[in-house]
């Protein structure tokens, strides 16, 4: 026909390339830390960051020794000592706002920065990630001058200093679940963005600045295992708070214990989605996409294990597969990419080697068919099914794109087979039956549980884990009282033996 | 008359088919009342969510230039109004035939649709365009049944169906009775929907094509709306279709994603491909879009042509014309240089 508008040999399905433009940055080619209000050399060796979808340097960044954590820690003690500390709850409250209207300001921008240097698409920084972190600090600005209700009694007190290590899953929205509640409770922080996704972070410096909060509140030290180790084991900080791998969080529990620092600890996690034969099928198919192949299953509450009734399992695999073949992997940046890059090399490394042991010891894997680009680090969306409760691949936490198919008969051995890990940070519900879904909630033995639906997040909701995946609770008036304690509690010396 | 048999083996005539090889030859106002009652529920959150997702699609250059056209190609352009006449019509069909004057290679509308009266006034002015029958041209789609609201008796509604397929109506818009499917009455609503297919029987013994209105405003759920879709389907519908345009709301993007999950499933399990068609309420360019991505990511893109997806609109071509002169010239140009109809 004449007037047939061809797409050339392409399908309508792959839709003509549509990136968001990084011309809204404005990077520098190096990064210093941020302390006391202002970037400063570091005097460790700098290293780069690099964008993973393309292998290509972003920024050069400084490195923080031990003598740099010694400057960070003793800006914020100052900062608490003779600003933060002293003013009132609605002044504290001022400058959150301020923080979370900037945000939103440059949320673009934040998005951008965050997809090209965490790897995840677009979509899911523009809509999810830079929209939750505003959320945050609007939650906790309200709380600010309201810490009377905060479960504590009258007239609680802050902690002090606040040393805070974030992982490379949730770069910005990590650092705004920590900074936020932190600064609203009245302490002063110093926080280590992970090494491969410094970069929001460091843009995130440059809006404090724009907001002209007091130096030393935040301080934002970049650097490797290291400098977060030095940070969590300063004598001067009276609290951690730590998200990342439960062999790192084991050894922060270990080095602070006897301190009299508080600690909270959010770690990983392999949650059970678990889908019955009455469930709403089709919402129950998308919920187990977005369970495991949000943000490419870098997610410590990822729904890892689908655990689906026998009688439904060929009929929800089929469109599960039918439905991951329409997921498209690429370039972060492009607006239509719903899979993007793997973060690092080594984390490619580790979901690789899993997914070998998988397959060897017997699982039947499936991988969504797609083009995998010629550089950077992916990982298509992968199936294991008939997988064994013994398996590798459905006990350790692959924190990657892959799921892992395990079937029940009855709501009882649903339980039981949700319940055996060592894990327990979340889990789903599938079923249109109300009194199903509360009966099997209240045997799950999981800190957030998701009922037909999944990976959803909201600051007034606390979200923390039980057993291997942590203590304490984050969001809500929980994740406040973590950085507050009652008047009556008196506060051992700072770096006291015991 | 719970026992009574829906379809006798007399009157087991195509258009119950579907239904007789999926339930059984014992077809029964129970047996298809199990069969819908045992569909799997919709969650609603999740559905909508869904549908914002595939709404947030990009589609940019070369890809929406076939979008802009394909959505054109889809149109069943439409005129409802208890004050249409026959120059009314015509200058609809003016419109189908030739939607921007200004560009040649504008292609053609799938469909003008009109009240059952006005059936030859379209076929007159659509002249060697009519296809007549055979989809090779512009169909005339006549709504009936007592359109909008269905309150008619059945000889009613089969006259009105009968009278405009004899007058050339290449496709006919049904309305299913809504009271009878709210109370629970699926073999009434089955029946219905049977004998209009019969009515859509033209004389050579080939029948005009069947779109089943669900009229998914006043069904309220999508639970509803899944078990219409699956009633009309096993009816006999070579279509269903989402509204009238006369009741609030019309077409959603939520409920036409149900409707394509449907007809996907339905697919699945015959290998028979049903169409959908959106109506009322989709009036620019970026919704309409979204339509094809949704219908594109959930049955595939071989459901986007005009025997398996349509759109019921009146004002969206308009807005495609100027999206499309703009990806054409570069140029905004205004509601003044597209022609009203």
């Amino acid at each position: 026909m004449a007037n047939e508008v061809s797409t050339g040999s392409t399908r309508f399905l792959d839709y003509a390339p549509a990136p968001e433009s990084t011309s809204i940055l404005h990077l520098q080619k190096s990064y210093g830390l941020f302390i006391d209000g202002a970037f400063v050399k570091g005097h460790g060796k700098s290293f780069q960051t690099i964008s993973p979808s393309t292998e290509q340097t972003i920024a050069e960044i400084a490195n923080a020794n031990a003598k740099d954590v010694d400057t960070a820690v003793a800006a914020a003690r100052r900062a608490y000592d003779r600003t933060w500390s002293r003013l009132s709850g609605a002044d504290r409250g001022k400058y959150l706002f301020r923080i979370a209207r900037l945000v939103q300001e440059r949320a673009r921008e934040l998005a951008v920065a965050e997809s090209l240097d965490n790897g995840k698409p677009i979509k899911e920084s523009r809509d999810v990630d830079v929209p939750l972190v505003a959320a945050w600090f609007f939650y906790y600005a309200g709380w600010a001058d309201k810490l009377d209700y905060a479960g504590l009694g009258p007239n609680p007190r802050a902690l002090g200093v606040a040393a805070q290590v974030i992982p490379w899953n949730f770069p910005l929205l990590m650092l705004a679940w920590k900074v936020a509640p932190a600064l609203a409770a009245g302490n002063t922080v110093v926080i280590k963005p992970a090494e491969t996704t410094p970069l929001s972070a460091l843009i995130f410096a440059e809006i404090l600045q724009q907001a002209e909060l007091p130096d030393g509140v935040v301080n934002i030290i970049t650097g490797a295992g290291d400098t977060g180790e030095a940070l969590v084991n300063h004598p001067d900080v009276n609290k951690v708070a730590f998200t990342g791998s439960t062999a790192v969080g084991r050894a922060i529990a270990k080095s602070v214990a006897g301190t009299g620092k508080k600690v909270t600890l959010e770690l990983g996690g392999k949650a059970a989605n678990i889908v019955f034969d009455d469930a709403p099928i089709d919402q129950a198919v998308e919920g187990i996409v977005n369970g495991i192949f949000f943000n490419q299953g870098h997610v410590c509450c990822a729904g890892s294990r689908l655990l689906v009734q026998e009688s439904i399992h060929d009929d929800v695999v089929d469109r599960l597969k039918t439905r991951l073949s329409t997921l498209r992997l690429g370039d972060p940046l492009d607006k239509n990419t719903d899979i993007g890059a793997i973060n690092s090399r080594e984390q490619l490394e580790r979901i690789r080697e899993l997914s070998d042991i998988g397959e060897k010891e017997g699982a039947d894997r499936w991988t969504a068919p797609c083009v995998i680009p010629d550089k950077g680090f992916w990982f298509a969306p992968t199936i294991f099914d008939n997988v064994s409760t013994s398996s590798t691949i459905a006990r350790e936490e692959v924190f990657g794109p892959v799921l892992s198919v395990l079937t029940f008969r009855t709501p009882a051995e649903a339980i039981a087979k949700a319940n055996n890990t060592p894990y327990g940070l979340s889990a789903g519900i599938w079923s249109d039956k109300g009194s199903k879904i509360l009966a099997v909630a209240d045997q799950l033995r999981a800190g957030v549980i998701w009922a037909n639906t999944f990976n959803r997040f909201d600051p007034a909701s606390p979200f923390g884990g039980y057993k291997e995946s942590g203590y304490g609770r984050e969001g809500g008036r929980h994740g406040l009282a973590a950085y507050l304690e009652s008047a009556g509690w008196s506060q051992p010396a700072i770096g006291a033996k015991k | 008359m719970n026992a009574t048999t829906l379809v006798t083996p007399r009157q087991a005539l195509a258009p119950a088919q579907r239904a007789v090889d999926l339930i059984g030859t014992d077809l029964t106002e129970k047996s298809l009342k199990l069969h819908l009652e045992g569909l799997p529920g919709v969650d609603a959150v999740g559905l909508e969510q869904r549908a914002a997702g595939l709404g947030t699609r990009s589609i940019k250059t070369t890809s929406k230039a076939w979008a802009l056209d394909t959505i054109i190609k889809l149109i069943d352009l439409t005129t409802l109004e208890g004050a249409d006449t026959p120059g009314k019509v015509r200058s609809l069909v003016a419109k189908a035939v030739n939607p921007d004057p200004s560009d040649p290679t504008t292609p053609r509308v799938a469909a003008v649709c009109v009240y059952g009266d006005m059936v030859p006034a379209a076929v007159e002015a659509l002249g060697s365009s009519w296809s007549n029958g055979k989809d090779d041209g512009i169909n005339v789609a006549a709504v009936a049944t007592a359109f909008p609201s269905g309150r008619a008796s059945l000889p009613v509604k089969l006259a009105d169906t009968a009278d405009a397929v004899a007058n050339g109506a290449d496709e006919i818009d049904m309305v299913i009775d809504r009271g009878a499917f709210l109370s629970g009455r699926y073999g009434l609503v089955f029946d219905q929907i049977v004998a209009v297919k019969e009515a859509c029987r033209r004389e050579d013994g080939t029948y005009a094509h069947l779109k089943v209105i669900l009229e998914t405003g006043e069904l309220n759920t999508y639970d509803n709306v899944r078990k219409a879709s699956w009633l009309a389907i096993l009816a006999g519908g070579d279509f269903i279709k989402t509204s009238t345009g006369k009741v609030a709301p019309a077409a959603t993007l939520p409920v036409t994603l149900l409707m394509l999950e449907v007809v996907r499933d339905w697919h699945k399990l015959t290998g028979e491909r049903i169409g959908v068609k959106p109506a009322g309420g989709i009036r620019s360019s970026k919704d309409a879009i979204k339509y094809l991505v949704t219908v594109a990511e959930t049955v595939g893109e071989e459901w986007l042509q005009p025997h398996l997806f349509r759109f019921g609109a009146s004002s969206l071509l308009n807005d495609v014309l100027l999206q499309r002169q703009k990806l054409t010239t570069g140029r905004y140009s205004g509601p003044d240089y597209v022609t009203i109809d």
